[in-house]
């Protein structure tokens, strides 16, 4: 399919963290196509499972693309499981959710709100939005028009509780369609931009989602030794909650994170950001388990996929986060789609990243050896020298 | 229940020192109900389904073989209140103060504080003035470490309280009729709630399990636990939420005397659907006045249970309450009774959750 | 020495091999059993002797807080990142060693004579830093360092002498102690200076433990990742299910002196801290009982670490599952998470006797 149409299907679809209903209906359907196994739990996360390619009984080649390390056990320990036998599997996991805004309270017809996640408010005045009440209601964020406030006033962005939404209907028909609670969407347009590039709202982690599809159905092309769950998360922006409970329900033995990272912009300095069109972002630091994050370059260098490298000294502020210190430790690593203004309505990629990305994760996936998972813990460290 | 809320808040339970509202709620809970304590000290009440008396086991039946099959659900109240912890005796007899939990300054000064004591519900400790150094600039609010407190001591050896003790704040209870007034209505109030509920709760479906947990105010850290080891299939927290209706306030659509409030959200999470649409529509059968609960900032013991596991479909009945964190916390009468009310018809029928 | 050789290893949060392998060799005489998770975690089980069902985790985090590379600029200076909670202060104008190979680097400052009135007043930030190893570009730079390598601040182990006026309050039975303790020469210097002691310290107190079998099975974990979010200590508790936990740390003392009449936390040569409570859980009042009342009864010098300040490890491990009743002891010591830490070894010596005699008792607090 084509990545701009995915990518705009998933991105203009509505889902604010804890009602990714809509979204969520789309993506059981991507999931679908190339797999039947897709689920939902209890929070909502939408889970599909891809299970490893059988491995002909009897022969002791390793299914997946790569030969097997050198000096790695004999596989002949996995051709004697059947099909049904247990294998390691990975979880990818990119959140489906998005920021939004909720009514808080209605005022003379005016409507306040809160954040769902963390907007910069100051991309909040003067945007469009849509209120999903009884009905879906167009509407503006206004606040006391710039003729109206003191010069001191006007140098400061408007604070949360100064705004309002203005639906322009009359108090009691906003009364009797919008209530306390009902979600508001920032009314985000795609636009295709020159060069490959794309803008729109919740690239934010839609672009994560498209990434994830995309993979899932190179993946299901391919022999692979492990079990692949492609989950896409609800809740991220609100603590990664969908993670750490998916996390604990799939009990993957390693997990990939998508999501977006800084693209450079004028104003952000080398260290803040990464390159636009220079390939997905392959992130190093405590969250991440140097083995996996081996196995991403080791892939990327063999399809020649161009990719960057991001040091994050501590919390990645990703799903990555949450499913590493899920049950007894699962071992992460994070790729990052190059994404520039994020958390406005006008997120800014560039395709070509958005590929790049699918296909690096496909192609790691598919040569992850059967034992790999066993090299990641020393059982016996007494035995020989420790790591 | 008005003797019951004033029992409740008036022991002494800041977090860490839950024991006394423990022993209280303890000998409150009515025959029928098992009760046993956990490793952090939360007190757990089950009650399997049919309420025949509960010599049901943590995962007793929860399928049914009619049309009324029940729900493993998990309600909890947090048993422990706000308070100060010594950080320091200086050599002239002062104590220096932290807070457990989200004390604010502005409620301290002159306020009294009380230390556990001898009484079984923890009163009758040794009590003390809160004070404050000079205040240079009266425009700002001083921090916390401009606090201290006097317990009428000149000296560190004369001092009745060691580095390490707490202190609840120190006022007694209030009815005005229909509100009533006391600190630790957070959340002793949603104790009080489900101890009546318990009381007035016949036969059901489901499988129960009243919670009444620990540690809520230094960061839920009771409820994750006790979540964890009943694996509930539906979880409610009972606590109190702010209100947007005194002078001046911040905005905020709840209000004291309209209700109890079923929350949408919080700082913490969002309501699973299914939740609070069984709460609404449950009120509204029962004609039960609600209101919508958006709240900004703050959360409940509901957030830590959400993510328990594989996740948890969790929401919240709050208790519209003013002043909170401070001495004197306000509540109305007929949202608490509102409040039982409501929990009573939802429990009393199975459950079916939508979205 | 085991301290000596912690402290000088480089073992920023999510790069511990280096410690866990000095780790390795000395506890692997000791323990039962022995293994390493997915996260790096160390894991070592000690057997009891039989007596008690009880299963307890003593638990040391490996790792310190430090920097890490975050790229190299086309001049060959290296940018970098905090890892963990660092005061920024002490970061201008200091030596620092770089990964597995110990690269040498300067973290640059502007001299002072060029500054202008506004710089004067301000803390650089980290991001506004760089550390400088001698590299003429930015190829020659990554190949000496390349992104994700850890830094630390180049601090060797080294004795100072006793503390002036005998430490707070001159407590006769911490003079004692530290006169009878086996680390005591003559006239004894006892105050140590060094990094990361914060907390290797509690790691060569776990390891030492391991010498000894207690009634019941002692899982030791010496954990990854404290420092950046208590986060090896959570897997390895889920792991292990423990139905006690003690951690071990070491803990700021703030003897700096100040006009106003308040607490230190915690002071060299008063002895073994206990935590009441600290910002991120409440110790088991039974363990506090426990510790506390083995402490005078046996004449071990102890203090109370001042209420709510830090977080450890048990913060971590008191939440997993359904809850672990847990404590910390702490080995006091100045500016921890600074380049140079001082602490008492009398104090670290209190805190090896009475982990172990609490630990011999512990039992008799958690009955059946």
């Amino acid at each position: 399919m084509e990545t701009a149409a995915l990518l705009r299907e998933l991105a203009e679809a509505r889902g604010p963290a804890g009602y990714e209903g809509s979204v969520s209906s789309i993506v059981r359907a991507r999931f679908g196509a190339a797999t039947p196994d897709v689920r939902t739990d209890a929070l909502g996360n939408c889970i599909a499972r891809l299970p490893a390619s059988p491995i002909p009984m009897g022969t002791a080649s390793s299914a997946g693309g790569a030969a097997p390390a050198a000096g790695a056990p004999s596989p002949a320990a996995a051709a004697t499981v059947g099909p049904a036998g247990p294998r390691p599997s990975i979880m990818l996991a990119a959140h489906m959710d998005e920021i939004a805004l909720m009514v808080t309270q209605i005022e003379k017809g005016f409507i306040r709100f809160t954040q769902v996640g963390g907007f910069d408010p100051r991309v909040l005045f003067g945007q469009e939005v849509v209120v999903h009440a009884r009905r879906e209601l167009p509407g503006l964020v206004v606040s006391v028009p710039p003729h109206f406030t003191d010069a001191a006033e006007r140098e400061k962005p408007v604070p949360l509780e100064k705004l309002f939404i203005d639906t322009g209907l009359p108090p009691a028909e906003v009364e009797s369609v919008v209530r306390v609670g009902d979600l508001v969407t920032l009314r985000g347009r795609w636009a295709e931009l020159a060069g490959g590039y794309a803008a729109s709202k919740s690239l934010d982690d839609r672009a994560g989602v498209a990434a994830v599809v995309l993979c899932l159905q190179e993946v299901a092309r391919r022999s692979r030794a492990w079990d692949v769950f492609a989950v896409a998360t609800v809740q991220e922006e609100i603590g990664i909650r969908g993670a750490i409970t998916s996390a604990f329900g799939v009990a993957p033995d390693a997990a990939i994170a998508l999501d977006v990272t800084f693209g450079s912009q004028p104003g952000l300095g080398p260290q803040e950001s990464v390159k636009m069109d220079g390939g997905p972002s392959l992130c190093v630091g405590p969250n991440f388990h140097p083995r996996l994050f081996d196995r991403l370059v080791e892939a990327a260098r063999a399809i020649e996929c161009p990719h960057q490298v991001e040091a994050i000294p501590g919390a990645s502020g990703t799903d990555a986060w949450g499913i590493q210190v899920s049950r007894a430790g699962v071992p992460c690593a994070l790729l990052g789609i190059p994404v520039r203004y994020m958390h406005t309505p006008v997120e800014t990629i560039c395709l070509r990243d958005l590929e790049r990305t699918a296909r690096l994760l496909a192609e790691t996936i598919c040569r992850l050896p059967p034992d790999f998972s066993d090299t990641l813990e020393t059982r016996d460290a007494l035995a020989g020298k420790g790591r | 229940m008005k003797d019951l809320i004033r029992s409740l808040t008036e022991c002494f339970g800041p977090s860490g020192h839950e024991a006394a509202v423990r022993e209280l709620i303890r000998r409150e809970i009515p025959r029928g109900w098992e009760a046993r304590v956990d490793a952090l000290g939360s007190l757990l009440v089950h009650r399997a389904p049919g309420g025949t008396g509960g010599a049901g086991g943590r995962h007793g039946g929860t399928g049914g073989t009619g049309a009324a099959a029940g729900r493993r659900i998990m309600l909890a109240a947090h048993m422990d209140e706000i308070g100060v912890v010594v950080t320091h005796v200086d050599q002239k007899g002062f104590v220096r103060f932290g807070s457990v939990g989200g004390v604010m300054q502005l409620p301290l000064l002159g306020g009294r504080v009380q230390f556990a004591g001898p009484e079984p519900n923890g009163s009758g400790g040794p009590t003390g003035v809160i004070g404050l150094e000079k205040v240079d600039d009266a425009s700002r609010v001083p921090a916390m470490d401009k606090f201290y407190i006097d317990m009428g001591a000149s000296s560190p050896g004369d001092c009745p309280v060691n580095v390490g003790d707490v202190a609840c704040f120190h006022r007694s209870f209030e009815d005005l009729g229909n509100r009533l007034v006391a600190k630790a209505m957070d959340d002793r109030i949603g104790c009080a709630v489900l101890l009546q509920v318990m009381k007035e709760l016949d036969a059901s479906p489901n499988d129960l399990w009243l919670v009444f947990t620990v540690q809520e105010e230094v960061g839920l850290r009771g409820a994750g636990p006790s979540g964890f080891g009943i694996e509930p299939e539906i979880a409610l927290s009972v606590d109190v939420t702010l209100t947007g209706d005194t002078p001046e306030c911040a905005p905020m659509a709840v209000s004291l005397g309209a209700g109890p409030a079923v929350k949408i959200k919080d700082g913490g999470m969002l309501a699973h659907a299914g939740v609070k649409d069984w709460l609404f529509s449950t009120a509204q059968s029962a004609s039960i006045p609600c209101q919508r609960e958006v709240l900004v900032r703050g959360t409940t013991d509901a957030t830590a249970i959400q993510v328990s596991r594989a996740g948890v479909p969790a929401g919240c009945l709050s208790i519209p309450s003013r002043y909170t964190h401070s001495p004197s916390e306000m509540v109305d009468y007929g949202d608490v009774q509102g409040a039982v009310k409501l929990l009573v018809r939802a429990l009393s029928e199975p459950v079916e959750l939508h979205g | 020495m085991l301290l000596q050789r912690l402290s000088e290893a480089n073992g920023v949060s999510g790069r511990e091999e280096a410690v866990r392998a000095i780790l390795l060799e000395e506890i692997r005489g000791r323990v039962d059993s022995c293994r390493v998770d997915r996260m790096g975690n160390l894991i070592a089980l000690k057997k009891g002797s039989g007596g008690s069902a009880l299963r307890v985790l003593v638990a040391a985090h490996m790792d310190e807080v430090g920097l890490v590379i975050t790229g190299a600029e086309d001049s060959g200076v290296l940018r970098f990142a905090t890892v963990g909670g660092i005061d920024e202060r002490v970061l201008p104008a200091r030596m620092v060693w770089i990964g597995e190979r110990r690269v040498p680097g300067v973290i640059g400052m502007k001299p002072v004579h060029l500054l202008d009135k506004g710089e004067r007043d301000r803390v650089p930030e980290a991001r506004q830093l760089y550390i400088d190893v001698g590299a003429s570009g930015k190829a020659e730079a990554e190949k000496l360092a390349g992104k994700g390598e850890t830094v630390v601040f180049a601090t060797e182990y080294r004795t100072l002498g006793s503390p002036a006026g005998t430490g707070a309050g001159g407590d006769a039975a911490a003079g004692a102690a530290a006169a009878s303790g086996p680390g005591a020469a003559a006239g004894g210097a006892r105050i140590v200076q060094g990094k990361a002691f914060d907390d290797r310290a509690g790691c060569a107190l776990l390891a030492a433990l391991l010498t000894e079998r207690f009634p019941f099975d002692l899982v030791a974990a010496f954990t990854v990742q404290e420092e950046v979010g208590l986060r090896g200590a959570q897997v390895a508790a889920w792991a292990e299910k423990p139905d006690a936990a003690v951690v071990l740390e070491c803990t700021g003392a703030n003897e700096v002196p100040s006009r106003r009449d308040l607490s230190p936390s915690t002071r060299l040569g008063a002895g073994v801290s206990i935590t009441i409570r600290d910002a991120s859980f409440i110790a088991d009042p039974r363990l506090v009982q426990l510790f506390a009342s083995t402490a005078r009864e046996k004449n071990i010098p102890h203090q109370y670490k001042q209420p709510n300040i830090g977080g450890t490890d048990a913060g971590a491990i008191h939440r997993v599952r359904e809850g672990v009743p847990s404590i910390t002891l702490a080995v006091p010591a100045r500016y921890i998470h600074s380049p140079a830490a001082l602490m008492d070894l009398s104090d670290f010596e209190a805190a090896a006797v009475l982990v172990r005699e609490g630990l011999e008792r512990l039992p008799r607090a958690f009955p059946g």
